[in-house]
Parts: C-alpha cells; structure tokens; sequence
C-alpha cells in the first residue's frame, strides 16, 4: 500500500488525459499561446527600426567629412543631429533621446591622406540591441565612401581601410543579436505554456471539491503528481515542436547541433517547469495564489537568466540566483548547440543543475502534497 | 466486545482557530447497524465523518475504524471504506462510467470493466453509463456517488448526508438501497437532516455543538427525551399555533394538516396553556411524542 502503484498511476493519468481532451478551450490555448507570443515577441524584436536619433561631433567640415555624412544618411538608419560638445552626447545618450553619438577626430581628412588610419568612434546605446543591431551592422558598409574621393593607393582593400569605424556598445556589451533571441524566446514561451497548466492542477481539484474523493482514495501523492505532470509532458514537446518549425522558418534560427539534444534539454526543462508548478498548486490555497506565486517565480525567469540582460553584467548575487532556475542553463544550451553547433559534452555543465533542480523539486512536490484536509 | 465493533471512537476532539467543532465525541458502531448521525448545521458531523476515514487528524482522543486505527492505518482503513462527501466530488467532465472505472482501477479491483457493469445494473444507471456527469440531475449525481462507494465492496459506508437537494422519490429509493446493502452485511453512518429518514435508522446519534446529545433507536430517543406532546384539532390552527408558541413551557406549536401538535418538558404550563382562552375552543389529546417532536426540542435545546 505504501509503495507507488504503477496501475493507479495509470488510472489518475488516464483520467487527467480524458479531462485535457475534454477541455478544447483549454487544448487550444496550450498550442495557439505559444505560436502567437513567439510571432509576437519575435516580429517585435525582428523589426529593424531606421532614422534613429544620432549625434554628431564634428570639429571641422572637410570633403571626407561630408561625404562620410552623407553615406550615414543614406543607410537610411541615421537621422543626423549636430552637437556642439561630448558632453551634450553624453547627455544625450543618457536620457534616451540619442541612440548614437558618431565621434569624428579633429583634421580628420588629413589623418586620412597622410593614410594614419583615424578612428571615428561610435557610442551607441545598447540596452535594447535589436533596434541599434542593423544599424550598426551597417557601418560596415561605410568603409568605402571615400574611395571616389582618394588615390587609388589609399582605396580601402578587404583589410585595409582608409579609416576605422570603433563601435561602443554601451550599457550592454554582449550586443544580442536577433539570432542569440529566438532560443531565448523559446524557452521564455515555454515557461508560460508548461509552468501554468500544472500550477492549477491541484488547486483545480481543491475548488471543484473533487480533492475530498482523492484523498479519501488509496492513492500515494507520488502517484497523483506524476499523472498531473506526464500528459503535459507530451503536449510540450508537441508545443516544442511547432515553435521550432517556426523559429526555423519564419525567423531563420539556424540549427547547427544536434536537434536530439535539444529534444532532451527542452524535456528535462519543461520537467522542471511543470514540476514547479504542481509544487506550487499543492502549496497554494487557491487559484489566485497559484497564479500570484507562478507570477512570483516568472520574473526572476525573465531578469536574472540572462534573456533580457546579459548574465555576465550582473551582480554576483544576482548570478548565483540566476543560476538555480533551469531557464538560465536551458537558455545556454539552445544557444551553444543551436547557434554554436556544440555537443553532448559541451552542455553537460549546463545540464545537470536542471537535473538537481528536477530531482529536488520533485520530493518537495510529493513532500508538500497534503494528506488531509486540515 | 469492543473488537466487535464497526466503529470504536473514544473522546475525539478537533478545535478550528477557537471553535471547538468536535467535543470529546464517543461513537459506538456494531456491525449491520445502519446509524443515523443528525444535527444541526455546523454541529460536527462532517468533520467527525473526515476525522473516522483519516482525512482530518483528531486534535486527541483516537479509537478503530473496522479494528484499525483511525490515527495511524488510514491508508488501510480507506480500502475497505466507502465515503461518500457531503458536495458531490466526482469529476463532471467525465462520464458515469468514466468515473466509476476510474475508482475500480484506483482501488486495484480484479476486474474493473465487469464491477462496473454490475454497479450500473444494480443502480438502475446503465441508460446514463455514458452521460457526463456533469449533466446528471441531483438524484442521479446522488446514485453515481454511491454506485462509486460501493464499488470497491467496502464493509463500512460513511454518508455524509447523501440525500440533501434530492426528491423525495430519489430519496426513499436511495433508502431502500441502503436497507437493502445493511441487510447483506454492510454497516452504514449516515448523517442527515431529514426526520423520516433519521426514523429509518436502526439506531441514532445526535449531535449538538460537537457534543453528544441522545444516542438509541429512534424508540428510545423518544422516551428519553421525557417529552410531553398534545394534539389538538379544531378551527382556526394556524393562528392559534402563533398565539401558543408564546406562552411559557410551550417549546413548538405545530401544524400538520388538520392538526396541531404542542410540546413541551413542563406538564402543568402546558395544561395551563391548553385551559387559555385560545387552547380552549379547541379539542385536546395527548399523545407520545414522535421523532419530529423530539428533534424540534433538541434543536430549541441546543440554542442558548
Ligand atoms: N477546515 C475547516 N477550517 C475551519 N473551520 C472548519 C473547517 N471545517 C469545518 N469547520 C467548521 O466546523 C464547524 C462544523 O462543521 P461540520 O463538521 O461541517 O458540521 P456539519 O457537517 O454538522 O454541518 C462549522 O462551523 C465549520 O465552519
Ligand atoms: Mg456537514
């Protein structure tokens, strides 16, 4: 009596699968949510924004000068601002109305006769890297403005330009591209679609007033838990896959490594997640504070696991609380085997901190699951 | 003796914030018996029902359910139990026999699908087997719950007032089922409101505030209640009931059709009430109380 039942499981999960066919609305959204946040997110961060407010220092107006202008107005990215110092761009980048302060040396087509190479410096703001990422992949197109301008000994060649364009990507070094995103995003709409399902399914039972017959039936919470739990699991992976077919096709995610594993991180992260959400649905009184300590647990998903903000800028205890929630391990592994193309053994580091989470959440989950109704 | 006892609870107490719900409550169940469990609203019974199959801890005292302890072998005391909950928990987005499988397979029974079939004959269920239940009317809900409890051939049932909500049809079937599965052996507690049920019991316990009140067979209640009971017939009932519901030792005044029944503890101030002006254009008999008589009383009791 004491030991798990493997024919009662099947009973309870058997039941929880009739419940989840009968409940089209609830079919529907577990499968269309996830579709429509990604188009949603990804087509708001894929947008590639123009005529963004850019400052210019300048000391002199030379010919270089004007026709390097000119090239920056034309990628149609730029909408040129003259400053009259460095520290009205400073301000400027601070409070946001300036998303670039293009810097260009004194004697600027001297430097570049005489071949000295000058550097002009970019300051951009990259806190939202999306909306500065094609613009700034466009200043490399402007190598070769002066060219008509120049002697054919100084015409840029593949490794030698006649100036260099230094890019600073302020307040976010790491510069996310639109690729490092969608892996993220996948995860981020895969918490959304796993953690609430089960995060009511206890409560559910507790406010339908069905959770009295349960208790009073010869079951081991185990058995309950592992019921509510495995029918989703295949609904994630039906969700996985669709939201991969998309990630590929509509948004160009490239898949360099080993789609098997990712298959296998993305089970063990929707595990977890689920799991997460029935030990919260046996903790809370209700549905609302299921929701509320879903909600509690979402956010720390979003800030500290390097999705919105990169890992490595943020405080250290802000890291080591980063690093107990799988999305932070799952979100590395999409990007290394998906964009990096790395193996097995290169994820593992990665792997087992969202085993141990799995494994120590699942006995707080049956440890939690109260017997009576007291 | 005591091992031959169904049901042997001695001194069970459970206290919610302040309230004492159950109050030193012992509960004495032979085999065969069935055992109405009445009170008031709110007087305990289902917490001492949750308390008999495990499902709250008493706060102390203790005792055996079926010769096992209510206090550590719940788990196995819930093989051979059916309960069935005061609201219907049954899952409504699965049909009748849907939910009754569900039990079979949850209990291990050797052969699920043919129990099934054979608590649908029983309970006259086989033309809704495939209704959700959900859709099933009060009285039908009442038999799925209990083809559900029987299903598993408990030796014990534990009703928690199984026919509140339901017609009076549904109601007198429901309680030639359950005579009929006392008579094959089962033992039942039964709580309810009803007093024509209460008088099909074998025997009755009555609660009040957590305490016992009155237990016995509905015959014993009566004389130990020591209540004195006069019918009177004549013009004009109702509003002379009004009238004598006011005088001093009159504790009811009620109609039933062409009669009126008063009652009370204090025989010379129900005399005395009878002689009124009022009590005296009307004919006057005594009688013995009967069980309604005897809860009214309780119930007057039971308020401060
Ligand atoms: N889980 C609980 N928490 C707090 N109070 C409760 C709980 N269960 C029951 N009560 C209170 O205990 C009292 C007795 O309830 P109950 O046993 O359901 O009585 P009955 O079944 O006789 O109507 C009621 O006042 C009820 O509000
Ligand atoms: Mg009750």
């Amino acid at each position: 009596m004491n030991s798990f039942s493997f024919r009662r499981f099947r009973a309870v999960l058997h039941k929880e699968w009739l419940q989840i066919r009968r409940d089209y609305f609830t079919l529907r959204m577990i499968i269309m949510l996830p579709v429509l946040q990604l188009f949603l997110f990804g087509y708001a961060i894929n947008t590639n924004p123009k005529h963004l407010p850019t400052g210019l220092i300048t000391a002199d107006h030379s010919q270089d000068e004007r026709s390097l202008i000119a090239a920056l107005q034309n990628t149609g990215y730029y909408d040129i601002i003259p400053l009259s110092s460095e520290a009205q761009g400073e301000q400027g980048l601070a409070d946001g109305s300036l998303l670039f302060v293009v810097n260009i040396p004194p004697n600027f087509d001297r430097l570049v006769d005489r071949g000295e190479k000058p550097t002009i410096l970019v300051d951009a703001d990259a806190t939202d890297p999306s909306a500065i990422g094609n613009a700034t992949a466009a200043l490399a197109g402007l190598s070769n403005v002066l060219d008509r301008d120049l002697p054919p000994n100084l015409r840029s060649q593949p490794a030698q330009a006649p100036f260099q364009v230094a890019v600073h990507a302020r307040y976010n070094p790491e510069a996310l591209t639109v690729l490092n995103i969608v892996p993220g995003l996948i995860c981020i709409v895969l918490i959304f679609s796993t953690l609430f399902v089960t995060t009511l399914a206890i409560t559910r039972e507790t406010e339908r007033g069905t959770m009295e017959n349960l208790l009073a039936m010869p079951l081991r919470p185990a058995e309950v838990m592992l019921a509510k739990v495995v029918p989703y699991i295949v609904i994630g992976y039906v969700q996985v896959s669709i939201i991969m077919v998309i990630a590929v096709a509509v948004f160009g995610l490239p898949v360099r490594g080993s789609l098997l594993l990712v298959a296998l991180a993305l089970g063990l992260f929707i595990t977890s997640n689920l799991l997460l959400g029935v030990t919260i649905s046996t903790i809370a009184r209700n549905q609302m504070q299921a929701i509320q300590m879903a909600m509690f647990m979402l956010l720390p998903s979003f800030m500290l696991s390097g999705f919105l903000f990169p890992f490595k800028g943020m405080p250290v205890w802000a890291q080591w609380i980063g690093q107990i929630f799988p999305v932070t391990h799952t979100l590395r592994i999409m990007r290394s085997v998906l964009l990096k193309g790395d193996g097995f053994m290169d994820v593992l580091p990665e792997l087992w901190p969202i085993i141990l989470f799995i494994a120590v959440i699942g006995v707080i989950a049956v440890r939690s699951y109260r017997e009576t109704l007291d | 003796m005591s091992d031959a006892l169904v049901i042997d609870a001695r001194d069970l107490h459970k206290t919610y914030g302040t309230r004492k719900v159950v109050d030193g409550l012992t509960l004495a169940v032979t085999p065969g018996q069935i055992c109405g469990f009445l009170g008031a609203n709110g007087s305990g019974k289902t917490t001492t029902i949750r308390m008999l199959c495990g499902l709250v801890k008493p706060d102390s005292g203790g005792g055996t359910c079926l010769g096992m302890d209510i206090l550590t072998d719940a788990q196995k005391i819930r093989l051979q139990i059916g309960y069935m909950t005061q609201r219907f928990s049954f899952y409504d987005d699965l049909t009748v026999t849907e939910n009754l499988e569900f039990v079979a397979e949850v209990y291990g029974m050797a052969n699920p699908k043919q129990a099934v079939a054979g608590i649908l004959e029983r309970m006259g269920l086989r033309d809704r087997a495939d209704q959700l239940a959900g859709e099933l009317s009060g009285g039908w809900k009442q038999r799925l719950a209990l083809a559900a409890c029987v299903l598993h051939k408990p030796k014990l049932l534990l009703l928690d007032e199984p026919t509140s909500g339901v017609d009076a049809k549904a109601r007198r079937e429901f309680w030639d089922l359950i005579h009929d599965m006392a008579g094959e052996g089962l033992t039942v507690l039964v709580s309810t409101h009803y007093m024509d049920e209460a008088a099909r019991c074998s025997r009755i316990v009555y609660l009040s505030e957590g305490k016992l009140v009155v237990q016995g067979t509905p015959d014993e209640v009566v004389q130990a209640s020591k209540l004195i009971t006069f019918v009177a017939t004549g013009a004009n009932l109702d509003a002379t009931a009004v009238k004598l519901r006011t005088m001093p030792g009159v504790e009811s005044a009620a109609v039933f059709g062409a009669q009126m029944h008063i009652a009370g503890m204090n025989r010379a101030a129900l005399e005395q009430a009878r002689a009124s002006p009022v009590g005296a254009a009307l004919t006057w008999h005594e009688v013995p109380p009967v069980l309604e008589d005897v809860f009214i009383h309780l119930l007057s009791d039971s308020k401060p």
